[in-house]
């Protein structure tokens, strides 16, 4: 008897809970449908300022893209600017739903593009940041300097004894960083018949903090690297020629990535804006569409946030009342 | 008399034998060896040894990447996600943002007014003062609007686990039945690195607030549905017999006597699950959690361990003024309220909010309502330039020693090399073999078997290689581990005062979010395994010291006057009383030391340790179902299995995780 009336009052205490909550939520937000994939972050135009999102990718040449338009967008337009860590591909994700509204440095997502763009139009491309990318496998100036042969990815193999660490074992290290990254580096050691073997670090901070603590012993490495980028300033590299990039090896690499044989292509980086975010955003939009600038600027702004440690935003104060021809054009 | 004496040394082995029969953990390993000397032959000629081998393994990925694209496809279009994937997540949308608009409201001087004299009310003076401290570091270090947002956040995380939580634990603690379903379910939640359930959330909710706050809601509430069910299921009988004789109802049982009882259970939940939920802030943000854990992660982008510390400092300060206010209400349980007079009254709550209502007029009146710029201090630089003085004189050709370079060199070619080639050498059902005599040994053949299944989990799953790979980073610092670990705490409970110096850094290490380690140990330790097996470490010991201290001076005293007053030397008393006796908390120290090692090993990925934790990383930056979340599923598989091998018995209330 006791059991069973206490079996009841659990499920009458449960079922007159979970109604209570259900009503909540329903009250909360109303009982029609509830599309995800229009809602914004909670943070945003707090307390009726008007907001932009913007989408910070993890290297620093982003980050100075985003620190620029952030100031600019401040202190110029009088935007509240939020911005988000994200993945390349989550990005896309977060701006095909509107949670942010702006990727201010992409290095090419052809099925994202595809999907997104071309298919559900939830994403406008809103052309060219103006830096053209490369990415490729560098070597530290002082050793090739020693040693010029390194320079041509056929005598790799020579120095694969001295590039020997814990984590390779017998093999020569190839650094790579984040898997997110875009890399072949693994079909390339294989198709090439490389030495090597293709070490991770796992995210780019590592793979940063591995180069500049290899830089400050002398000692000899090869890294999977990219361009534009500000490391090359406080650790000068030379790239390692690999055999030459060719469309048919790119329809090759595309069918299947694991046949990879050849160098890595250049991509002109693009700007990409969320549709709501174009039709709505006002100043802003026209802004985030007109901003363009050269290789070296940014590589002035990324240089003072990632080697004399400045914040984004002191930085970017800076390069802004140092330039203002270049931003005045961007101007709405 | 002469007559026994031949056959003395005959029946000498007998007994012996029947003696060793009769202990358990023999006649175990016995019967498992009996059946190995089946099913090896037999398995053996099948599929024959080494690796997991191929005909057994289910390929996923096919399914899994056509799950993810349906989902992409149809997150705005289908019912499921329109009428209720949609509704959740626009309630955390709003509850955050209601929570976030008055905190905006309250303004720096009103929040600070409010969380001190919550604290005076409930947990007295001293704490009241960390609290007013606490705030003010955290607009000094220019961190306010961010942890606001961590804030707002939280609260909405941890109402929400409360609530699920302690309805969960109510069904629990008042029907038998569902209390056996829901133990092994929560005991098991709570021993999985939170990194494993990041990206099956963000699949369905995208990356943003709602994601983060459903993966720290899954994380934080079973603690709370544990206490909650214990609590009400440990109610004294004697007291709810009264009750029931005085004619109460179901309901008023429930509500006069057991929940009231159940009181101090109840807080320590909401104690626990305030923590899990702020050490879920900083790997929240690698879903978009924004707020203070998305500058960590961002300020460790960019190599810049200062401003990291400055965002997690904060966090370590949240956490700790949480922690010791609910800590601290339990314990003053049923003690008269404290601080000043109208603070102990009846209307005290309303004389909290009349008085938080006036300062952040006041402040607003003042002025600004974020925290003025100009009272912030810049720490980063300074740390680190401290952090490079290490560095340079640390990482290479130190005299004598050798470099933390060195070791990191020595400790991956002599310790993690051999073990992690013996692991993935060995032969498959061998492995599963000392699985599952390790769980039978110190559990029941339950135990034995779900590691024996979560092992073969991970075979099938066609991850055997990079699961051994990791099982030998977590063996390797789970032994660095609890050797310091042991040393240093047995240190600490014979020296008051190494405790009392000890205790406030054990506090900050083991709060402090694990991010901020992963960048100074690549500095000093080089890309790789052993920097992961260093943060692992690092954050595993505070744990293992704090448990084994506890366990060590918990002894019962009159056994230690006993050995006294026999003339038992120190060393003695350490090794014949007090070792033997604190057996069980130091076993608990190790199965601790297991949970936390792993959860560390596996986000270690971003720091190059490869293995399961790479294919989870992989999995979110490219948003890619098929590898992510099968290696997610094998963490999870052993996780489970290494708490099984180092649970005995009963297990207690555990903290943090």
């Amino acid at each position: 008897m006791a059991r069973s009336l206490k079996g009841r009052t659990g499920v009458r205490t449960r079922t007159a809970l979970a109604a209570v909550s259900g009503l909540g939520l329903l009250a909360a937000t109303g009982c029609g449908a509830a599309d995800m994939t229009k809602q914004s972050s909670p943070y945003v135009n707090a307390q009726g300022a008007k907001t932009v999102t913007l989408s910070v990718q993890t290297w620093v040449g982003a980050q100075a893209d985003v620190a620029v338009a952030k100031y600019l967008l401040e202190h110029k337009l009088d935007y509240r600017v939020d911005t988000v860590q994200v993945d390349e591909v989550p990005a896309w994700d977060a701006l095909s739903q509107g949670r942010v509204d702006a990727i201010m440095e992409d290095w090419g997502h052809p099925e994202q593009e595809q999907r997104y763009v071309k298919d559900k139009k939830t994403i406008t491309a809103a052309g060219g940041v103006g830096v053209i990318g490369h990415i490729g496998w560098w070597v530290p100036k002082y050793w090739a300097d020693q040693h010029p042969e390194v320079k041509d990815w056929k005598n790799l193999n020579k120095f694969a004894r001295q590039l020997r660490t814990p984590e390779s074992g017998s093999k020569g290290q190839l650094l790579d960083g984040s898997p997110s990254y875009v890399t072949n580096d693994k079909a390339l050691v294989k198709n090439l018949g490389l030495d090597y073997q293709v070490v991770f670090a796992g995210s780019e901070a590592a793979q940063i903090t591995q180069i500049q603590q290899f830089a400050k012993q002398k000692k000899p490495f090869l890294t999977y690297w990219y361009e534009p980028q500000w490391l090359f300033n406080e650790v000068p590299m030379v790239e390692v020629k690999l055999p030459e990039y060719t469309d048919k090896c790119a329809e090759k690499g595309a069918a299947d990535p694991s046949t990879v044989d050849c160098a890595y292509p250049t991509t002109p980086l693009q700007k990409y804006l969320n549709t709501d975010f174009v039709k709505h955003g006002g100043d802003a939009a026209t802004f985030l569409k007109k901003f363009k600038w050269s290789k070296d600027e940014q590589n002035e702004v990324s240089e003072m946030i990632a080697s004399q440690k400045l914040s984004p935003e002191a930085a970017a104060k800076k390069w802004v009342e140092k330039n203002p021809s270049v931003w005045k054009a961007w101007m709405p | 008399m002469s007559v026994a004496t031949p056959t003395a040394p005959e029946a000498a082995p007998a007994p012996a034998l029947r003696t060793a029969l009769r202990h358990p953990a023999v006649r175990k390993l016995l019967l498992l060896a009996v059946l190995a000397a089946i099913l090896v032959p037999i398995v053996n000629a099948k599929w024959a040894s080494g690796s997991w081998p191929h005909a057994l393994t289910v390929d996923a990925s096919g399914p899994l990447g056509k799950a993810s694209d349906w989902i992409i496809d149809n997150r705005d279009s289908h019912w499921l996600f329109l009428y209720f994937f949609g509704h959740i997540s626009n309630a955390i949308v709003i509850s955050v943002r209601a929570v976030y608009l008055v905190l905006l409201a309250l303004g720096w001087a009103g929040v600070t007014a409010a969380a001190t004299l919550v604290a005076w009310r409930v947990a007295g003076v001293r704490i009241a003062v960390t609290a007013l401290v606490s705030f003010a570091v955290t607009g000094l270090l220019d961190m306010w609007v961010p942890g606001m947002q961590t804030l707002a956040l939280m609260v909405v995380a941890v109402l929400a686990s409360v609530v699920i939580g302690g309805l969960l634990g109510l069904a629990g603690g008042l029907s038998d039945r569902t209390f056996r379903m829901l133990r092994p379910v929560l005991d098991t939640m709570q021993v999985l690195p939170a990194f494993a359930y990041l990206l099956p959330v963000v699949m369905v909710f995208g990356i943003g607030v709602p994601s983060a706050v459903i993966a720290t809601v899954i994380y934080a509430a079973p603690p709370m549905a544990r206490l909650t069910a214990l609590g009400l299921r440990g109610a004294d009988k004697g007291v709810l017999e009264a009750v029931e004789s005085l004619g109460a109802t179901g309901r008023q049982r429930l509500l006069s006597a057991r929940l009231p009882l159940a009181r101090k259970e109840l807080l320590l939940g909401l104690n626990q699950t305030i923590m899990m939920a702020l050490s879920m802030a900083v790997i929240a943000s690698m879903i978009g959690a924004a707020g203070l854990g998305d500058r960590v992660y961002q300020a460790l982008s960019a190599v810049d361990v200062g401003a990291a510390l400055a965002a997690g400092i904060p966090i370590v300060l949240l956490a700790i003024v949480m922690d010791r206010t609910t800590g601290a209400a339990g314990e003053r349980m049923g003690a008269e309220p404290s601080g000043p007079k109208w603070l102990r009254s009846k209307a005290a709550w309303a004389g909290v909010a009349v008085v938080t209502a006036a300062v952040a007029v006041a402040g607003r009146l003042a002025g600004s309502q974020v925290w003025p710029a100009s009272w912030t201090v810049a720490i980063a630089a300074p740390v680190n330039d401290a952090k490079n003085w290490m560095v340079d004189h640390l990482y290479s050709g130190v005299p004598v020693v050798g470099g933390t370079n060195d070791w990191a060199g020595h400790f991956t070619t002599w310790v993690l090399d051999p073990i992690r080639d013996g692991l993935q050498d060995a032969p498959w059902w061998g492995v599963l073999l000392v699985v599952a005599a390790l769980a039978w040994l110190i559990g029941t053949w339950a135990t034995a078997l779900t590691s024996v299944l979560a092992m073969a989990a991970i075979g099938v799953l066609g991850l055997w290689q990079p699961s051994m790979d990791t099982l030998s980073q977590v063996l390797a610092a789970l032994v660095v581990t609890l050797v310091v670990g042991f040393a240093v705490g047995i240190a600490a409970a014979r020296s008051r005062r190494l405790e009392a110096v000890l205790r406030p850094v054990l506090d900050v290490f083991q709060t402090m979010p694990q991010f901020v380690y992963l960048i100074p140990v690549v500095a000093l330790f080089s890309v790789g395994r052993a920097p992961g097996v260093a943060a692992a470490v690092i954050y595993a010991l505070p744990a293992v010291i704090r448990i084994t201290t506890q366990g060590i001076k918990q002894v019962d005293p009159s056994a230690m006057e006993s050995a006294r007053s026999l003339g038992a030397t120190s060393g003695q008393q350490l090794r014949q009383v007090q070792l033997p006796l604190a057996r069980p908390a130091l076993l608990l120290a190790a199965n601790q030391g297991v949970v936390l090692v792993l959860a560390v090993v596996t986000i270690a990925a971003l720091v190059g340790s490869g293995a399961l934790g790479y294919d989870v990383v992989t999995g979110l930056a490219k948003g890619d179902l098929a590898t992510g979340l099968p290696a997610g599923v094998a963490i999870v598989c052993l996780g489970l299995m290494l708490d099984r091998v180092t649970q005995p018995t009963a297990r207690r209330a555990r903290k943090g995780a």
